[in-house]
């Protein structure tokens, strides 16, 4: 392991040693419907094309933020450029042979896009991919399935679109039929499978390419246990045998475990290349609302104002790895003091279901200070499992009569980085880690 | 672990990287490719997979119905009968002193082939948008794959005319004439054409939906404006001049002429054909190539 580990950091010192070269690639989407307006923007295209003028439409630079609306894109008279898009902009890394390349970013920052032009599937706007070996890609499994077809037909017919020639199939085909664990049901066309089964048998048979790069999405991941496991199984065997692979997930947990590196996106554009802890790190800190104010006072002796959501460190942040501590900071204005009051935090799971309650009270005697306060909660580290979470607050006198309620006020996120349920990931574990004592007797 | 690994793998490595730029690549993706580009080599790698298409599209034909591959022959069979009695009984039309049930089972017969090709073909794109946005295969063997699964079905229908076209040869009714031997020839010709358009429209489709309705009628009043139903000696003067000049003429009056003895030869229009077949193709091979890149965008 670390002599592999040594070689692998040696060999990416030198050229050869290189598997993928992105060199500036870029990739330009149209948005909106494709009618009537297409064709003049074509004609005006290949007008500028033929004048040798660089294309109208093109604007590289412009980074893709769906929550903008561009404010050039108004319809007035040079709203040209106002319906594209640069899905991704400007990307340039290097992989090497034998590696396992993290792909991660939020949703929209360009990952697929990256994968399908990899892939083959879609051709860059600008830049270029450079490869060594063939590659295989597994966007799907199962690509291709006829189900009129039998499992036995499917697997020569996957086989041949996945580039397997007839004579590998053939030889494989028996330990493709048991890794897929459909023996009895080969000759039966495969409508007839439940989908578990197809699932399976497609994972078969990209199980058995033979490649030199494989991509994978991580729509490859969900599945049942065994299936995953032996999904990352193959990933790993496959790094081992010296090829390389790139995977794209939103489980950091698997992509810890599994990558030796990381590239994270943020809205089309390399926002980090390099080890897989600072690219955990750097996603975390990267995503959704930390801070949310509430509406002034609705005439209330008592009001929340915000909620902040912050990391160990005290910055802001609302995903967290599941060994860290979450502090929730309140700001709340009570114009004078009532008896009795209590405040109250709920943590709801994503499902709905309450996790727990916490009350001021349970920590302090003292009554709330009145004026323009903040208070502060820390839920400790390993305690709530990775998913997403919700939280209430509330201020009430106990029995008596609510003051201020913001329900669902703010959401975050526990992280998978590691924990002992990683290898599990995807699984239901219960809402809490609980550090139980066994004992042999 | 051997630690002492680390300095004999450097040691290897040294003199490679003195020489960098000898770097040769296996894959290069970029945004433009030259568009005549064949890849002949790859598809060939992909022979298989063209193989397995063909076969996948026979078997899903008739899986799961009762008269299986008879339902090849009853097609033609059943479009013969109709325009015999619509064409022939009804409108009169000559067939140029053929056997009228034999002359519309032969023009049925090739019509169907080249309008397979054609069709099925123009939809490529469409019809296989899930396969082509999941997986990398030269795109190619698909529309080349419709082509020779047409010509095992067409090769079906062909056993059936020669069925009927022996009955009528030993009874003496049909003159068969040396021209038949531009037989294999026609139908490559008809397959280049079918495909080379279908092609064409294939790569128009995925923007432009529009073309999809002009091929479904399109292909009737094509087949209008060939002589399929008709022979092309009732045109006359400058109908049939104009006539001349669709490239599907002259390949099936000399079918009709080679196996019927019926119909005009005619070298030069069967040149023309041939010039027509492989621009057509060529140009549908340059938009092919070009809508194949980013049609997933698109589509």
């Amino acid at each position: 392991m670390m002599a592999s580990i040594l070689n692998s950091t040696i060999e990416a010192l030198y050229d050869d040693s290189i598997s993928i070269r992105f060199d500036h690639v870029s990739k330009q989407y149209r948005l909106g419907q494709i009618g009537t307006g297409t064709l003049s923007h074509d004609l005006y295209r290949t007008w500028a094309r033929l004048l040798g003028r660089p294309d109208p439409f093109a604007s590289v630079g412009d980074v893709n933020d769906r929550t903008q609306v561009n404010k050039k894109s108004q319809p007035t008279s040079l709203s040209k450029r106002a319906d594209y898009v640069m899905a991704l902009c400007d990307i340039s890394f290097d992989v090497s042979h034998g590696e396992i390349l993290g792909i991660i970013g939020r949703n929209g920052a360009g990952k697929s896009t990256l994968l399908k032009m990899l892939a083959r599937i879609t051709a860059p706007s600008s830049g270029k991919i450079q490869a060594m070996g063939k590659i295989a890609n597994l966007l799907e499994v199962g690509t291709g399935f006829h189900p009129e077809l039998t499992g036995r037909e499917n697997i020569f017919l996957n086989g041949a679109i996945l580039g397997m020639t007839r004579a590998d199939t053939t030889r494989q085909l028996d330990e493709i039929i048991q890794f897929s664990g459909c023996e009895k049901y080969i000759d039966t066309p495969i409508k007839r499978y439940s989908s578990g089964m197809i699932v399976r048998l497609g994972f078969a048979v990209a199980a058995h390419l033979k490649c030199d790069i494989l991509v994978i999405d991580e729509v490859l991941a969900v599945g049942d246990l065994e299936f995953q496991r032996r999904c990352i199984g193959r990933m790993q065997s496959v790094s081992r045998e010296g090829r390389t692979v790139l995977f794209v997930s939103h489980n950091m947990g698997a992509i810890s475990q599994l990558c030796d590196r990381c590239v994270m996106l943020e809205n089309g554009a390399l926002a980090f290349v390099g080890d897989t802890t600072t690219a955990v790190q750097r996603y975390l800190s990267t995503n959704g609302v930390s801070r949310v104010q509430f509406g002034t006072n609705n005439g209330s002796d008592f009001h929340f104002r915000d909620a902040t959501m912050r990391n160990p460190k005290g910055d802001p942040e609302n995903v967290f790895a599941y060994d860290h501590s979450i502090c929730i900071s309140i700001g709340y204005e009570l114009k004078h003091s009532i008896d009795g009051l209590e405040i109250a935090v709920r943590v709801h799971s994503a499902n709905g279901s309450l996790v727990f309650t916490t009350h001021r009270s349970h920590q302090t005697d003292s009554p709330v200070p009145t004026g323009e306060r903040v208070c502060s909660i820390t839920i400790p580290g390993k305690f709530l499992t990775p998913g997403d979470y919700t939280i209430d607050l509330g201020g009430h006198i106990p029995n008596q009569r609510m003051l201020d309620l913001q329900a669902s006020a703010i959401a975050f996120r526990v992280e998978e980085t590691g924990s002992d349920f990683a290898q599990f990931a995807g699984q239901e574990f219960g809402l809490v880690f609980c550090n139980c004592v066994w004992r042999d007797e | 672990m051997p630690m002492s690994k680390r300095p004999i793998q450097s040691e290897l490595h040294k003199p490679e990287a003195a020489t960098p730029s000898r770097k040769v690549w296996d894959i290069t993706i970029e945004p433009r490719t030259s568009l005549l580009q064949l890849p002949l080599r790859e598809i060939w790698d992909y022979r298989d997979l063209l193989r397995l298409l063909v076969t996948r599209d026979l078997l899903a034909f008739y899986k799961q119905t009762i008269l299986g591959p008879i339902w090849f022959v009853l097609q033609p069979l059943l479009t013969t009968t109709v325009f015999y009695v619509v064409f022939n009984r009804i409108a009169g039309l000559s067939t140029d002193g053929a056997p009228a049930v034999l002359f519309y089972l032969t023009s049925v017969t090739f019509w169907g082939y080249f309008s397979d090709c054609f069709t099925k073909t123009s939809e490529t794109f469409v019809a296989n948008s899930n396969l082509f946005g999941k997986v990398y295969f030269p795109r190619l063997v698909v529309p080349l794959a419709i082509v020779a699964s047409s010509l095992v079905r067409f090769a079906f229908q062909l056993g059936l005319l020669f069925l009927v076209w022996g009955y009528y040869f030993f009874s003496g009714a049909v003159h068969p004439q040396w021209s038949i031997i531009w037989g294999p020839y026609l139908v490559f010709l008809m397959a280049l054409i079918g495909l080379g358009i279908g092609l064409l429209f294939s790569a128009a489709t995925t923007k432009y939906r529009d073309l999809r309705f002009l091929i479904q009628f399109g292909v009737q009043l094509l087949m209008y404006a060939t002589p399929v139903i008709y022979p092309l000696s009732i045109t006359n003067g400058k109908l049939q001049a104009w006539m001349s000049w669709n490239p599907l003429t002259p390949i099936f009056e000399t079918i009709r002429h080679g196996m019927l003895g019926a119909g005009m030869f005619s070298l030069s229009g069967l040149v023309w054909s041939s010039c027509f077949a492989i621009i057509v193709c060529g140009i549908g091979t340059v938009a092919y190539n070009r809508t194949e890149r980013t049609f997933i965008d698109t589509i």
